[in-house]
């Protein structure tokens, strides 16, 4: 019988949802790192038995937890990631959590990148026991351009995210900067190119001319932190193609091309298409999911009008249709930006993690929901594994 | 001397409050202790060599976040963590 294993990273520790019958029930295990924040944990599709943790913990220092079997027993990194001491005199940079972890290429057993807040790159080629910092991107003459103040308006800091790897070619990846755009390297990291041609700024929106009432000092910016991708997704039978879920809509794009589309437009106007995050059917490049939230006033961050449904396209984006079948009618939760995973089966399944502690998940491709497990801490992320 | 380990991070210490290190500043204990308890001195104090925010270190009953602070006739150092949060 097919087994099935979900990582819920939450502001309380690591717990794990186990099924073995295929995905009907689920087992909740003892919650693992207790009191600790765990903001990413991942299972190594190269090892799977191997787990990495971003781990953070009230007072303490951030750090980076590592289990080789199934998540029994854990060791910490001997170098977590941290920036270069500063030169006397100076102020220096201090990691404050990491946020995302990314397994390697396939071709490279042992080697995993991590985003961090403030806004960093690492790479660990030893299986997560140290880190080093990515210095064409941490210490690039323009890195202050090119991020967010770590003082700046993200909540819980600004972070590097959605670290996707190119199948094809392991030198080539991007990441994305919540806020600061999306940036894309073909040498491994040494140069980095943005690629946010095409997105709207809560400034300005490229698709739209200026207004009477566009500032005039503050201008569309192929760079900077106005841009803010919440979550990018390579699509893993076309790596071509990308689907980002940003701060100011639902966005599509396919390489060469280097200008998204913004496939939101066509989503209900009474939804809109602000969210934090998107994920992409395996094996049908048409086919995503978004989780909508109310974007307008203050940001509530919650499900528009309080009814929280899934939205599908099952043709890149030209069409979408609301899946809300098992959701609770009425809710006040936000899936974050990690807070979506997808599996492998057929059908697919499809989980959210909310801030309200619930895991809902969808075992035929989205069409209905139901809740299996409730009453954990806050979510901030899920993974299958 | 002695050092009094907050709970927060005994996970490294095996569950001991009290443990022995040994340094001529509170740099050389805090190196002696991430020697025999590896990773805990991260926890404590950030790659700038600044101990973290919320973290209280006592050195001969007085409050230091001074790293050269010497540990000359110093018998116990008490390290504490606020458990302030929610």
């Amino acid at each position: 019988m097919q087994q099935n294993r979900l990582l819920i990273a939450t502001r309380k520790g690591l717990f794990i949802l186990n099924s073995e019958d295929g995905r009907t029930r689920w087992s909740l295990d003892e919650p693992v790192f207790l009191g600790h924040i765990i903001q990413h944990a991942v299972a190594d599709p190269r090892r799977p038995s191997t787990i990495l943790a971003a781990a953070k913990t009230g007072h303490l220092g951030p750090t980076v937890f590592r289990s080789l079997d199934n998540g029994k027993t854990w060791q910490e990194a001997q170098q977590p990631p941290a920036f270069a001491k500063a030169n006397d005199g100076s102020t220096g940079r201090v990691v404050d959590h990491t946020f995302w972890l990314t397994p390697g290429h396939p071709r490279e057993p042992g080697v995993w990148w991590a985003g961090s807040s403030p806004q960093a790159l690492w790479r660990s080629e030893d299986e997560g026991r140290s880190w080093q910092g990515v210095r064409g991107f941490n210490d690039h003459p323009d890195y202050a351009l090119r991020t967010e103040d770590p003082q700046g308006g993200t909540p819980d800091g600004p972070v590097l995210h959605s670290i996707l790897i190119d199948p094809r070619d392991a030198d080539h990846l991007y990441f994305a900067l919540s806020g600061g755009g999306v940036w894309e390297t073909r040498d491994r990291g040494e140069n980095w190119t943005p690629l946010n041609e095409g997105m709207a700024t809560v400034l300005a929106d490229p698709d739209t001319p200026p207004s009477a009432d566009t500032p005039t000092s503050l201008t569309w910016q192929p760079i900077g932190s106005s841009h803010d991708p919440h979550c990018v997704q390579l699509h893993p039978l076309n790596p071509d193609i990308l689907y980002q879920q940003n701060h100011c809509g639902i966005y599509r794009l396919e390489r060469p091309a280097s200008r998204w589309t913004r496939i939101g437009r066509n989503m209900p106007t009474d939804v809109g298409d602000i969210g934090f995050v998107v994920g992409l059917h395996p094996r049908d490049t048409s086919t995503a999911w978004v989780f909508p939230m109310d974007g307008t006033d203050v940001w509530p961050r919650t499900s528009p009008d309080g009814r929280p449904a899934i939205y599908t396209t099952h043709d890149a984006g030209q069409s979408w249709q609301r899946r809300d079948q098992g959701l609770p009618e009425r809710g006040w939760f936000t899936v974050k930006r990690q807070g979506m995973a997808v599996d492998q089966h057929d059908p697919v399944g499809i989980y959210l993690g909310t801030t309200s502690g619930e895991v809902w998940a969808s075992t035929d491709t989205g069409e209905s929901w139901r809740q299996i497990a409730a009453h954990l801490p806050e979510i901030y992320a899920v993974e299958t594994a | 001397m002695r050092v009094l380990i907050p709970t927060p991070l005994q996970s490294y210490t095996g569950g001991r409050r009290l443990v022995a290190a040994h340094g001529d500043r509170l740099a050389d204990l805090l190196d002696d202790l991430d020697q025999q308890y590896p990773g805990i001195r991260f926890r404590m104090v950030n790659e700038q060599d600044q101990v973290r925010p919320h973290m209280t270190i006592y050195v001969r009953g007085e409050r230091t976040r001074q790293l050269d602070t010497s540990l000359h006739e110093c018998e116990e150092v008490v390290i504490l963590q606020a458990l302030s949060g929610g």
